[in-house]
């Protein structure tokens, strides 16, 4: 079956970043495809490589990359949503005026055409969120 | 045609295992999960509405992952009220038409 994931949190609000990566990955391990993971709302938090967690607690972003690595997902970040809090590729900053890019390895920014077509073409889109 | 709900907010703080209760088919299945789990103990003032949908036909399940983390055991679970496993929760998602999430 084919799955499309949408998480609307941040790493650090409550759990659902948490929840989302844990039903991503039970879902690859149990021979689901994953069409998708789209990242809106506070949950383009999710896509910058900045973040600095304490080495005892997970960190969520590079969970993110690193499945995305060994399972070559998809992971959007929605481009009003990641421009309002400042989530940036090369080209954005650029645009921008930014010193740098920020966003983490496997992640691009797309539009929210990604999200729409993730529900059409997926069999069920699962909203992660708080 | 069949539902998956899933209800992450503790019934204790917020409307939504209500709500959700309000307009669920009896063929559908709620999926406490995350701060959602509490809803599942017994001898709290969630249980009744809990047990009145059972009666209904609506299945309830648990993720039993959410439940340890918050130091909750499994043996607290009102009866019927399945504990699934994030394997589980994929299950579920693929044996309903729909998943609605109650955020």
């Amino acid at each position: 079956m084919k799955f499309a994931i949408q998480i609307n949190e941040g790493p650090f609000t409550h759990q659902a970043a948490d929840t989302a990566y844990q039903f991503t990955k039970a879902a690859i391990e149990n021979g689901h495809d994953i069409f998708r993971v789209f990242f809106y709302h506070d949950g383009v938090n999710n896509g910058t490589m900045y973040g600095v967690p304490p080495v005892d607690d997970r960190n969520v972003q590079a969970l993110w990359s690193d499945l995305a690595e060994k399972h070559d997902l998809d992971l959007v970040v929605c481009v009003a949503a990641a421009q309002r809090r400042g989530i940036m590729d090369e080209d954005e900053a650029k645009r921008h005026g930014k010193g740098a890019a920020n966003i983490a390895p496997k992640f691009r920014i797309s539009g929210l055409g990604q999200l729409i077509e993730a529900g059409i073409q997926a069999d069920r889109l699962m909203v992660f969120g708080d | 045609m069949s539902t998956l709900h899933t209800v992450n907010k503790s019934p204790f703080e917020r409307n939504s295992l209500d709500t959700c209760l309000l307009l669920i088919k009896n063929d559908s299945t709620v999926l406490l999960i995350e701060d959602g789990v509490s809803g599942a103990l017994q001898n709290t003032t969630a249980s009744q509405s809990i047990s009145d949908a059972m009666q209904e036909g609506v299945k309830f399940a648990v993720l039993g992952e959410d439940l340890n983390a918050r130091g909750l055991s499994a043996d607290r679970v009102i009866d019927g009220i399945s504990v699934v496993d994030y394997a589980g929760f994929v299950q579920l998602a693929a044996d309903h038409d729909n998943v609605q999430s109650w955020l």
